[in-house]
């Protein structure tokens, strides 16, 4: 099985998160990038089980600029074959989107994986947007995927409960979590990323068809009001009169 | 302008449908495309919200995305609609970017608002902790709005349905079977929402929030570790990696607040925190705060919650 395996540069989960440029454009000072947690918690380890399982070949790909290797060579040191980097900078998801479906078009796989979002964008937009442009079935928010020859057997969330459901490949899959376990890389896996194949390869021609204007932060929030633990009449008395919320 | 809502009226309307239909209503004359078999009596009452018009393709129930991009695509051709609506929830996130790939429209995942003045969708970014906002460059414009995020408006009458055939083709998905708890309160869609922590010390003690949950009418959810060791469903984890929700209170007893906790719950309205220790980070983020032993203070604030709701409210 031939699985393409997207991961996108995420900042740390305990970064400060601040704009700069007259609020434009996130402030990277500082930041330390990370794989999206999505991606490679649950889609690309899922990705090596099945592969470990089935044999097979995982590929890792993303769009960005030279810089973000490093972050792509941490994903190889969790043991994936080989990794393809779009040279472009991923203005928005759709652009993402049609890079890496572009590829996956000409390659071919049998399984395109992704996280069932970013946590710096939070769109869950990339996976079902490659799926339409493949023209392939698409499973979103999974949280368990069987392999049984051509058909992938996979529990989604749906609006107020879970799924069981079939779909042959190819298809296209985001991933959440109950899918796999994080794995932490070895000393063998950080030292063999190094020497394992990255391409790099053109971006195509693709409008971009959202833009983010500016960003705002929310307002900070008034001091905590404390409440005396023998007094919960009072609390839900503000909760009714002050904050309206009961 | 015209504007097409797609509902999910798979298990009857729920609040999100009127407030997608009322977030259409601001922008401009609202089609609404639904499938399944919900009735024509029941999927009128969504004119009360705004709608002029309800199509319903009953071809399907509408669990295949693939279908359902293909229907409510020719329903925006149908209609000649400009922007497209969804509730930012699981739907939305299979349909919406296939939809947003086919009819070359901008996507916008996660409004929180209407448009500003200057054209641009207010959403949340960085988990919550930013807002970003977003103009679209292509000639439509898909939004999904983030449930809760606007209150419902009734101000029109019951709208005609009519029976669309949008082409609905094969399915790629095959549902082979569904689990789902009973008579639960989705947590996404809850107004209030009663958590807990490690700090409950075990499952077994989950009664003192269920209690307060039921005084309140609330939805009940858990931290991660909670969920993790098993002591509560996975469906109930909020945080970075569970669900995010933006209830209009939230209240978490037992929970410190780490920040990937906090990146799932910040959309609240009202946060209040209940914990024994006075340096838990999450009271940095809460509104209401109480020192204490979640032991003795959910039972009190439960019979307070009893003592309330019995006098009237």
């Amino acid at each position: 099985m031939k699985i393409l395996v997207c991961i996108s540069k995420s900042p740390d989960t305990t970064s400060k998160i601040s704009f700069t440029e007259n609020s434009t454009k996130f402030d990277e000072n500082g930041v330390q990038y990370i794989v999206n947690p999505y991606d490679e918690w649950y889609a690309l380890v899922r990705a090596l089980e099945i592969k470990e399982a089935n044999g097979g070949n995982v590929t890792i790909i993303s769009v960005g600029s030279a810089g973000d290797e490093a972050v792509i060579r941490k994903a190889l040191a969790i043991g994936a074959d080989d990794a393809v980097r779009i040279d472009a900078d991923p203005t928005d998801a759709y652009f993402a989107a049609m890079q890496i479906a572009e590829y996956a078009k000409t390659n071919g796989f049998d399984l395109v994986l992704t996280g069932k979002e970013t946590i710096n964008y939070n769109g869950s937009q990339v996976g079902g947007m490659i799926a339409e442009a493949l023209d392939q079935p698409f499973v979103s928010v999974a949280t368990k995927m069987d392999v049984n020859g051509t058909t992938l057997t996979l529990e989604r969330e749906i609006n107020g409960g879970i799924e069981v459901v079939e779909v042959n490949t190819p298809a296209v899959v985001s991933c959440a979590k109950g899918m796999a376990e994080q794995r932490i890389p070895n000393m063998r896996g950080i030292m063999a990323a190094r020497t394992k194949p990255l391409q790099v390869v053109a971006a195509v021609a693709v409008d971009q068809m959202t833009t983010y204007v500016n960003y705002t932060m929310p307002n900070a929030k008034s001091a905590c009001k404390m409440i005396d633990p023998s007094n919960m009449d009072q609390l839900v008395e503000l909760l009714h009169n002050e904050a309206k919320v009961i | 302008m015209s504007v097409l809502v797609y509902i999910n009226s798979k298990n009857g309307l729920h609040k999100s449908a009127f407030e997608t239909v009322t977030y259409g209503k601001k922008l401009g004359d609202v089609t609404v495309i639904t499938t399944g078999s919900l009735s024509a009596d029941q999927l009128s009452t969504l004119g009360n919200y705004g709608a002029s018009k309800v199509l319903v393709d009953r071809s399907v129930e509408g669990d295949d995305d693939q279908q359902l991009t293909r229907i409510i695509a020719s329903a925006a051709d149908a209609c000649s609609a400009i922007t497209i609506i969804f509730s930012h929830d699981l739907v939305a996130k299979a349909v919406a970017p296939r939809l947003s790939v086919r009819l070359k429209a901008g996507l916008i995942s996660g409004a929180i608002n209407v448009p500003s003045a200057d054209g641009t969708v207010p959403v949340n970014v960085f988990s919550g902790k930013a807002f970003g906002h977003v103009k679209v460059n292509a000639s439509r414009t898909i939004i999904s709005l983030l449930p809760n995020s606007i209150q419902p408006q009734e101000n029109g009458s019951a709208c005609s349905v009519e029976d669309f055939n949008g082409n609905a083709g094969s399915a790629g998905v095959r549902v082979i079977s569904t689990k789902k708890p009973e008579g639960e309160i989705p947590l996404p869609e809850a107004e209030l929402v009663v958590s807990a922590g490690r700090g409950l010390k075990g499952p077994e003690n989950w009664g003192l929030v269920e209690d307060l949950a039921a005084a309140l009418g609330a939805a009940t959810a858990c931290s991660r570790p909670v969920a993790d060791i098993g002591w509560r469903p996975h469906h109930e984890h909020v945080g970075q990696t569970g669900v995010a929700i933006r209830p209009n209170l939230y209240i978490a007893a037992g929970i410190s607040g780490a920040i990937q906790h906090l990146a799932g719950v910040n959309g609240s309205k009202v946060i209040v925190v209940i914990n024994t220790d006075s340096e838990a980070p999450f009271f940095k983020a809460a509104d209401y705060g109480v020192i204490g032993d979640a032991f003795e203070v959910l039972p009190r604030l439960t019979e307070a919650v009893k003592k309330f709701r019995s006098s009237g409210h």
